[in-house]
């Protein structure tokens, strides 16, 4: 049993704050959310120089071998400066199909860009009336010749906007929710019948509603078992879900860590406000909630490797609870101590409240994780 | 990082567990899952036999009869102990007063008091709260006076926990009125059955009587019963108080509950079908079990921590298992409420002598739901820790 992080993670962690901290204050962010698609290629560069694009690729996949804790400490760090940039899409899903079910040709066609920083992904999941649960599938992948033809609709795509890829959820048989019958498949975002409607998201990202129109994609862009792709996305949506935790408590480190340092130079009634023992008692609660979610995030993080996956989605759906409780106090109380100027585009703490709130809505909200946990056997 | 126990943890975890199984005695072990009340002679007879395994104070240096555990295997060792259950060592000996005796105290009293406490021969209490000195312990009155080779002690003292079975007091005593409030404490220890010590019960919410006040009136004390040096007793409680860091989250035992919980609600019926089968109980149950998983890991963060950089100074993340803890054990106590229903209500007055066999065992949950609210009063209220986590981590 052993909490620390050994030399190598904390020369990444060491890294990725640096690199952060030279380029990403709040006033570099607001620039990088004028650039096209709404990030920064430049960042996205360094990102890729420092090899942070590659890290969970194996090494003769030319990236650096690295597991759950390293991408823990790299969305960490991506949190606390409320990074704009597409890793979730690109790195941890687009690269969690490829690593769990890519082919040695849809590696070598996919990953150089990846790692590379020239080219990003993004994940075409999210259905009208699916809300979370990932078998319910309406989008259709029909055989024709080798290849398949995809047609339906998907939303909120994140990083929709500027992928070059899609990672695209279809049925290839069955009725909308049934669990069998879902393929995965990797569409051109320039391919035929591919119609895109971008807009910004509340948190600052981009996001696209996607049609597909008798999409056309050769046998090469299946991954895995198209007949039976569930467990594959079910594992990589953990694996997501776990980087959102680890984002999330990066989130809540600086939102405390801003609000503390706001209510001791705030004065009212001419002593700071951070004197007054009501807002102390808050604030000890929000570390309190921050701490519980850090807990579970590092668990979440190992839980990550269990061979069992009805123990490890059991593990994350917990870690998921924890966090969006935490995030929620922390959040909320957050703007609270901040009074009005919380309530302001101007003030960052707003802007991290916003990040930490679309957190708790993604693969799962809390009732939904709550409800799988209540439906096991026990965590205890 | 790597949240795994090693081989020889789980070998550990094993032989301890396998020594609870053949050595409590069956009839206590029910009596804690029914959550009564332990006699004096039921737990002194597990605490001896725990120390003739050399487990009794298994925390203390080697050399007073410690193990030399890691802060590990402590851990799993507490955790096995609490969900077993097993009744916990006599904190005012085993985890208060013997640290302090073996840390300040001198040879002669080290020679005196450890073997014995270890052994529970004496039967120590706790001399700290009074009745004006609640969260501001350091405002307290009773005074020892020095009359030639005798300290004279005079006073009140409140919220002393099983003193009436206690052999030994170990006493918060103001000894220099002139100096300001830390600065004139001293810590003296003496024998309850001291001419002049009087105890009366006070019978709390539950029905129970686990605390007492205690009275001094001209209590003759021997002078070389102060421990350390006189007025220096301010720092040894604080030393005290900051000692028990882990434990206090008290996790095994809101597991062991939370499985009882889950027994009893897959037996007892409401709308025609066990309560587990209704999906708002079982959603309250596992936000309970998902807090206290995130409790486990922040105990085990502590306690790795501990076992890299040594215990050194009190941390301030005992603040957190102690309010999270205690809000923890208190919603345990509410699922188990509302498992029961309308059986809460019947009144087990005579339950814990064993006179009213009768009597169904469900008779005590609702007093020990009554009892857990002590929990987040005692050992520095929550609000008090909410204080020390703003002062020592948030610096404000």
């Amino acid at each position: 049993m052993d909490f620390d992080l050994n030399e190598e993670q904390r020369l990444l962690k060491d890294s990725i704050d640096g690199l952060l901290t030279d380029s990403y204050d709040f006033e570099s962010r607001k620039k990088y959310m004028k650039e096209k698609g709404g990030w920064s290629q430049a960042v996205w560069g360094k990102l890729a120089e420092q090899g942070l694009l590659g890290l969970p690729f194996a090494e003769a996949d030319g990236g650096f071998g690295g597991g759950g804790v390293e991408t823990m400490i790299v969305m960490e760090a991506l949190g606390k400066a409320l990074v704009l940039e597409p890793y979730l899409a690109t790195v941890v899903i687009g690269g969690g199909f490829l690593r769990h079910a890519g082919s040695d040709a849809q590696k070598a066609a996919h990953l150089p860009g990846i790692i590379d920083g020239s080219k990003t992904l993004a994940f075409a999941q999210l259905e009208k009336n699916s809300r979370y649960d990932l078998f319910d599938v309406s989008t259709t992948a029909k055989k024709k010749g080798d290849g398949w033809v995809i047609d339906g609709e998907k939303f909120v795509v994140l990083n929709g906007e500027n992928a070059e890829t899609l990672i695209v959820t279809a049925r290839t048989k069955g009725d909308r929710r049934d669990k069998s019958g879902i393929g995965v498949f990797l569409v051109p975002a320039n391919a035929k019948g591919v119609t895109k409607k971008s807009y910004p998201t509340q948190d600052g990202l981009h996001a696209a509603d996607i049609t597909f129109t008798g999409v056309e994609v050769g046998a090469d862009a299946v991954l895995g078992n198209p007949d039976d792709g569930l467990a594959l996305i079910e594992r990589v949506v953990d694996e997501a879900r776990i980087a959102l935790c680890a984002e999330a408590v990066g989130l809540m480190d600086e939102s405390l860590k801003t609000t503390v340092e706001y209510i001791k130079t705030r004065k009212q009634f001419g002593v700071a406000i951070g004197s007054f023992q009501s807002l102390q008692h808050r604030a000890s609660d929000m570390f309190v909630a921050a701490e519980q979610a850090r807990s579970m995030s590092m668990f979440a993080t190992m839980a990550g490797d269990f061979e069992d996956a009805k123990e490890r989605s059991n593990a994350i759906a917990a870690a998921k609870v924890q966090i969006g409780k935490s995030l929620k106090f922390v959040g909320q109380q957050a703007i609270q101590l901040h009074g009005g100027i919380g309530m302001t585009m101007e003030a960052k703490i707003g802007h991290y409240f916003k990040r930490l709130t679309m957190i708790e809505n993604s693969f799962g909200d809390t009732d939904y994780h709550q409800r799988r946990v209540a439906d096991g056997s026990g965590l205890i | 990082m790597d949240l795994a126990f090693t081989r020889e943890e789980q070998a550990f975890r094993e032989e301890v567990r396998s020594f609870f199984r053949d050595n409590v005695p069956p009839d206590t072990r029910r009596k804690l899952v029914e959550g009564r009340h332990l006699s004096k002679d039921e737990m002194v007879t597990w605490w001896r036999i725990l120390n003739k395994k050399g487990w009794g104070v298994s925390h203390w240096p080697k050399q007073y009869g410690g193990t030399g555990w890691t802060s590990v295997q402590h851990y799993i060792f507490n955790e096995e102990l609490q969900s077993y259950p097993a009744p916990q060592p006599l904190a005012f000996g085993v985890s208060m007063v013997g640290p302090v005796i073996y840390t300040f105290g001198n040879e002669e009293q080290k020679k005196q008091y450890l073997p014995r406490i270890a052994n529970v021969d004496d039967w120590w209490c706790q001399g700290f709260s009074e009745p004006g000195s609640g969260s501001d312990l350091a405002s307290l009155k009773t005074k020892a006076e020095r009359k030639g080779d005798k300290w004279i002690i005079n006073g009140q003292k409140t919220w002393t926990t099983l003193a009436q079975h206690a052999d030994m007091i170990f006493c918060l005593c103001r000894t220099d009125p002139s100096a300001k409030k830390q600065m004139g404490i001293s810590f003296i220890v003496f024998s309850m059955k001291s001419k002049g010590v009087t105890v009366r019960p006070i019978q709390t919410i539950d029905g129970g009587v686990e605390v007492n006040e205690v009275f001094f009136d001209d209590v003759e004390v021997p002078i070389e019963n102060l421990i350390g040096e006189e007025n220096k007793g301010w720092d040894y409680a604080k030393f005290l108080l900051g000692n028990e860091r882990t434990g206090i989250a008290r996790v095994g035992v809101s597991k062991e509950r939370l499985r009882r919980i889950r027994d009893l609600a897959s037996k007892v019926e409401s709308g025609g079908k066990p309560i587990i089968q209704d999906a708002a109980f079982r959603e309250k149950l596992a936000a309970c079990e998902i807090e206290l998983k995130a409790l486990e890991l922040t105990q085990l963060r502590v306690v790795a921590d501990e076992g890299k950089h040594g215990k050194g100074k009190p941390n301030p993340a005992s603040s957190v298992l102690k309010i999270k803890g205690s809000e923890i054990q208190q919603t345990t106590t509410e699922l188990l409420m509302e498992v029961i229903g309308p059986f809460a209500a019947p009144y087990d007055v005579h339950g814990d002598d064993g006179s009213n066999e009768a009597m169904e065992w469900t008779a005590q949950i609702a007093p020990s739901y009554f009892n857990n609210r002590k929990v987040s009063i005692y050992g520095g209220s929550n609000e008090i820790q909410r204080n020390i986590i703003a002062k020592a981590v948030l610096g404000l």
